[in-house]
């Protein structure tokens, strides 16, 4: 555990982005606070002067100065705090490490939306997309255990997070992950077994309540 | 270590960012221009993914998406120099930008391209401006005084940012609007004109009357 170290985290309980930040930070057994924003209240006066451009958690306050949007806090605790490492040595598979942060980073929460912000054929066309991106994921990990190989790593812990969600996409798409991609599956199970991902995810359940509510509210159900 | 690549399209900002790259290491490397409308095998099977330029062969094995490359040629070349900076924070900093350039600037500019009419153009030319005037304050806190993001040098932001200024000066140009301009982003302006005459720029930025001549082809209303 590191000392006197000042870390925050503006965290919001249901944000995949800021259990990236969570899950690293207990990876290297570093002590934070983690301040939740009440996202349907309105970010508080620290979030805004923190990230005044994107509003957003995560935010880590390292010693009071901010760093903002989660791939790049995760790599700066990965730099700061340099062991266990999260990104391999090798520059070749570091470049590809980033490249699969990059595509999760663009496609895997946008295409999850896809299924719960939807009803009918839209959703459906969702589910078929989501399923095509998770098969993409399924087909970058192949026979390892983890993305990074035989230990777990940064396109591990950029990618779990959204597993909490995985939950709730079955139950308004009506389809397991299971069964559509048993690699992957598998692997979530694997990262589940660490202390570090099951402190850091919500109860999926709770996710599905949280979106069936946020559904209503949008007059989707 | 093995040979060098870069698949690449001339008007691409993306494109160029690795050339800028290999020659602020001094690395020389074979160029490929790539025909978008018929991509080569070389090309589809290096980036199955996303199928886009730019792609980094080294040795044969590709690399793709421009900011990872980058930052595969600043920890390969790690002799030549430095591409990121060197403390963490100003790293996460100097990346923060890098991908606000991309996510909102580059998407905002690209849309103001696609816009098919004087109307939609108001949404995408506003968002621009406002970027800029970010970008213009980010100077003053990455490059704290210098000429570049960088500082002394050409950095990782200047790299991602800077590659958009073919297309910023077509933009004023076919829309007789004024993006850059001394009274509202001062800093902008000059930066812009160290950035595009540097060394490693200057050979590979697009010029302007050639693209607008490819966005009257690409970009025009269909007949």
């Amino acid at each position: 555990m590191s000392k006197n170290d000042e870390v925050v985290l503006l965290d919001f309980w249901a944000s995949p982005f800021a259990m990236r930040v969570k899950i690293v930070l207990a990876e290297k057994g570093i002590e934070f606070e983690a301040r939740e924003e009440d996202i349907m209240g309105g970010q508080s006066e620290l979030l805004l002067n923190s990230n005044p451009i994107h509003k957003k958690v995560p935010v880590l306050l390292h010693y009071g100065k901010p760093i903002c949007e989660s791939a790049i806090i995760v790599s700066y605790i990965d730099e700061v705090w340099p062991s266990p490492a999260l990104l391999p040595t090798c520059y070749y598979a570091r470049a590809q490490a980033r490249f699969w942060a990059d595509f999760i980073d663009k496609k895997l929460f946008d295409g999850g939306c896809g299924i719960w912000r939807n009803n009918g054929d839209a959703l459906e066309l969702g589910k078929k997309e989501f399923i095509e991106i998770l098969q993409v994921l399924e087909g970058a990990l192949g026979e390892k255990d983890f993305f990074g190989g035989d230990n777990f790593g940064f396109v591990d812990t950029i990618a779990i997070p959204h597993a909490s969600w995985f939950y709730a996409y079955e139950q308004f798409g009506g389809f397991k992950v299971e069964d559509v991609c048993p690699k992957l599956s598998a692997w979530i199970k694997r990262c589940l077994e660490r202390d570090s991902v099951t402190k850091s995810l919500p109860d999926p359940s709770k996710v599905y309540e949280f979106l069936c509510m946020f559904r209503k509210m949008n007059g989707l159900d | 270590m093995g040979e060098l690549k870069v698949l690449g399209f001339w008007a691409s900002p993306f494109a160029i960012r690795p050339r800028i790259a290999l020659s602020l290491k001094s690395i020389d490397y074979e160029y490929i221009e790539e025909n978008l409308r018929a991509k080569s095998d070389l090309l589809l099977k290096s980036n199955p993914m996303h199928k886009k330029v730019p792609v980094l062969l080294h040795g044969g094995r590709p690399i793709c998406e421009s900011p990872v490359i980058l930052q595969y040629i600043d920890e390969q070349w790690s002799s030549g120099p430095s591409i990121l900076p060197s403390h963490p924070y100003d790293r996460a900093i100097a990346r923060f930008w890098a991908a606000y350039a991309d996510d909102k600037f580059g998407l905002a500019l690209e849309g103001l391209l696609k816009a098919q009419s004087e109307e939609a153009k108001i949404e995408p030319l506003g968002q621009m401006k406002a970027g800029l005037e970010l970008f213009e304050k980010a100077l003053k806190d990455c490059g704290k005084g210098e000429a570049f993001y960088g500082g002394e040098r050409i950095g990782f932001v200047d790299i991602v940012f800077g590659s958009n200024l073919g297309w910023v000066r077509a933009v004023e140009s076919m829309g007789q609007v004024k993006l850059l301009d001394e009274e509202r982003t001062p800093g902008l302006v000059g930066w812009a004109e160290r950035f595009c005459s540097h060394e490693a720029v200057k050979d590979v930025m697009p010029e302007t009357e050639k693209l607008i001549e490819f966005a009257k082809k690409v970009f025009s209303k269909p007949a």
